[in-house]
């Protein structure tokens, strides 16, 4: 077994929910050990939030999927004795984390000014919704409205439909993975320096970041991006791009060559455009597209496309992407044991020296490592 | 001193999973290279793209590229191929983003790298992994989106699967691979030891899914199922979504129903008291609420629920973010020079260091633009005059 990339880290997460939890998530899968900071009584109220109402023990499994491979130490932050046990705890660790509005930590005397003083070669890295500074510093760093506000939502789905927000936390995932990079260039910086670091990403700069190629394109045409009014694939790209229905399914077409398309697919029509027309009378070809590709079964599609070399795939569902082989080659699926109860989650997607990332290390209970923190504390001080 | 001072990364990637790790990396203070082909380059400066160009390349190209240097070589040449292999030794890092078996046949593979810079970390993303039946796919961001689940997941049940509509899939295998990269780089400043980062589309695409694929995982694999109604996701009850009212769009998160309707003198809401209702009836519950929202303005509702700090937001578009002093005050826009004196408006990296920003002028190269300026620097010699020395 290799040496774990950050064997040695120690990392204490003051999360909740995603964003700065998913973060400590990957630094964990690359080997640091991680300890959430969680108040007395409730913990993270991630534990309480379920979907479709899935339970492992008093958390639910979303928090487990989130919280794998981590400890629990519980800490009241306004408690004098609590807080002293925290600030040892601080001294040692190399990474504090957390996503708390702008100011809480500040008030229960956790700001970076503070623990600096404490360890100077702590890195210090917090989300924040929209940045420190401003109207919007104190509004709520929610994944829906950070989508809303920052121009996501009229990108995806037709032009035709009102804005279509992005079905999975977007925002949250985004930040957080901004966030793990910042602390590891910070730590990369204190082999060198031996100094910490602040890190700070906020929502909204990281879905910005996100949508740069399209901001960019933005900033130069002074033009809203727009949805094509069918098979909206990305605003920024001409026919084909998009996905079809088929006479028994859905066909992805990706960029290609329009009149290559029309040979391939014997759809003399697309002759009628010019290759130039392909952005400008996107929703003309398109229209043809959709008329001629239902016709035939999306298999058939496929084999024209693919054996022409153009870009193409069968749109799947989970069912069928897991029962395909080319799914089960990567191994995505790691067992959990809670309680002598499996669950099943992904692993981290990143693989080093060739190996898979691999923890069985459940999301802890409460607090459950409150006695053995503390006697290690007693024990190294 | 700058996060990743004087890190060298070689960067044979193109488009804009592998590049996007670069970028980063570069604003992080790293210095990279961008390999290119003599004569086109990387296939993303000819990108098609709505027609906005920047000096014949496209915009998406300076977007991803600024930042960087462009050395162009051909692979197949050996003389430029003696210069590379020179650079690579005293390079940090190596990526590269092409189909399994292409930097075997050059010999630019992790095995022949490693001879050359034994603590090399060399790094790659392949499209679905480099074995089983689709290792051979072109990797490319609809098609992952469409065959990984993930367009089952936006918009409404009786509208088609629906990409989204930024290159997620290639953006997360890029944030992936930089991970790996940096973690990488810490375990070779503690042991000296380098490795090999591997990502691939799929992997990271599944990954990105990973709270509602657990689910699923768990549930007895049944398949999400988009709500009917102003669908912002598969798994979330009511009023969770998008709305419009008699003149712009609102956004609401979650929310307790009859607070809900008590805030908004929304009657028939009044009726879905019981918590474990709001999934279940989601779809009868929106309906209700777009109904009732459609009757007033989006500041008329929004004045009502933020007094009451129920979690909502306007929807806006670039045009109406841009104006906001919430967007100004970010400082998010950058503006780059190209080595032709061009400048480009672009955004900055999203991360704050010691509470500065992280803005780098330097505009995207053109193609080889630093030829001579990196063969100097590192004193690359071609083969020939190797050999008459």
């Amino acid at each position: 077994m290799m040496n774990l990339p950050l064997q040695g880290i120690v990392v204490l997460e003051f999360c909740q929910y995603l964003s700065g939890p998913s973060a400590s998530l990957r630094l964990a899968d690359l080997g640091a050990r991680v300890i959430k900071i969680e108040r007395p009584g409730t913990g993270d109220a991630g534990r309480k939030l379920a979907i479709k109402d899935l339970w492992v023990d008093d958390s639910s499994l979303l928090f487990h999927t989130i919280n794998r491979n981590k400890e629990s130490f519980t800490a009241d932050l306004k408690n004098e004795e609590d807080k002293a046990v925290l600030y040892k705890l601080i001294a040692k660790a190399d990474v504090l984390i957390h996503n708390f509005r702008p100011d809480v930590m500040g008030k229960n005397g956790l700001d970076y000014a503070t623990v600096q003083q404490l360890n100077p070669k702590l890195v210090y890295a917090e989300i924040s919704g929209y940045g420190k500074k401003g109207p919007w510093k104190n509004k709520p760093g929610q994944d829906l409205l950070v989508q809303s506000m920052a121009g996501l939502a009229y990108t995806t789905g037709n032009g035709s439909n009102g804005p279509v927000p992005f079905g999975i936390s977007i925002t949250d995932i985004m930040a957080g993975s901004q966030l793990v990079q910042g602390i590891l260039g910070a730590l990369i910086r204190r082999q060198k320096t031996g100094k910490g670091a602040l890190i700070e990403v906020s929502l909204l700069e990281s879905l910005l970041d996100f949508q740069f190629e399209l901001l960019t394109t933005y900033f130069t045409s002074k033009q809203q991006p727009k949805r094509s009014v069918l098979a909206n694939g990305q605003p920024l790209l001409g026919a084909p791009y998009g996905i079809y229905q088929t006479a028994d399914g859905y066909l992805a077409l990706a960029m290609m060559d329009l009149h290559q398309l029309a040979d391939t697919i014997g759809c003399a029509g697309l002759k009628n455009f010019a290759k130039e027309d392909a952005f400008a009378k996107r929703d003309d070809i398109k229209r043809l597209l959709v008329d001629h590709l239902v016709t035939k079964e999306t298999n058939f599609w496929l084999g024209l496309l693919q054996d022409a070399g153009l870009w193409a795939m069968e749109v799947m569902n989970w069912d069928e992407l897991t029962e395909h082989e080319a799914y089960r080659v990567l191994q995505m699926e790691q067992e959990i044991t809670v309680n002598n109860r499996a669950i099943s989650t992904t692993r981290c997607p990143i693989r080093i020296d060739g190996e898979l990332l691999l923890s069985t290390k459940p999301a802890p209970q409460l607090g459950e490592q409150n006695e053995a923190i503390r006697r290690e504390l007693v024990a190294g001080s | 001193m700058k996060l990743l001072e004087d890190i060298l990364i070689i960067d044979f990637s193109q488009f804009l999973s592998g590049p996007s790790a670069a970028l980063r990396l570069a604003d992080m203070g790293a210095e990279v290279i961008k390999v290119e082909r003599p004569g086109t380059g990387d296939i993303c400066r000819e990108l098609y793209v709505s027609d906005v160009m920047i000096e014949g390349e496209s915009t998406i190209f300076h977007a991803i590229n600024r930042n960087k240097e462009s050395y162009a070589a051909d692979l197949k040449n050996p003389d430029d191929l003696f210069k590379i292999k020179q650079l690579i030794a005293k390079a940090d890092v190596v990526m590269h983003n092409f189909r399994p078996g292409v930097m075997e046949r050059i010999g630019l593979d992790y095995a022949s790298v490693k001879q050359i810079k034994p603590d090399i970390v060399y790094a790659e993303i392949s499209g679905y992994g480099t074995e089983g039946p689709w290792k051979d796919l072109p990797g490319q961001d609809l098609l992952l989106q469409s065959a990984s689940g993930l367009t089952w997941l936006s918009n409404n049940i009786h509208e088609s699967p629906t990409p989204m509509g930024v290159a997620v899939v290639d953006i997360m295998a890029g944030t992936h691979v930089a991970q790996g990269i940096l973690a990488a780089l810490f375990r070779k400043g503690q042991t000296g030891e380098g490795a090999l980062v591997q990502v691939s589309m799929l992997e990271s695409i599944l990954d990105f899914q990973f709270e509602v694929l657990t689910c699923y995982y768990n549930d007895g694999r049944q398949l999400p199922v988009r709500g009917a109604v102003n669908s912002a996701h598969a798994y979330i009850a009511a009023p969770y979504g998008i709305y419009k009212t008699n003149d712009d769009y609102i956004a609401l998160a979650m929310t307790n129903i009859p607070t809900l309707a008590g805030l908004l003198q929304c009657e028939p809401l009044k009726l879905f008291s019981n918590s474990n209702d709001w999934f279940a009836k989601r779809d009868e519950i929106k309906a209700i609420l777009a109904k009732h929202l459609s009757t007033q303005s989006a500041q008329h509702w929004l004045a009502v629920l933020e007094s009451a700090d129920v979690w909502c937001a306007p929807v806006m578009d670039y045009d109406a973010l841009v104006k906001q002093e919430g967007y100004r005050v970010l400082e998010m826009e950058i503006n780059v020079k190209t080595g032709n004196g061009l400048t480009v408006s672009t955004t900055r990296c999203p991360i704050r260091v010691d509470g500065e920003l992280l803005v780098s002028e330097k505009g995207a190269p053109t193609l080889g633009e630093h030829n001579e300026q990196i063969e100097q620097q590192f004193g690359l010699t071609s083969h020939l005059e190797s050999v008459s020395k």
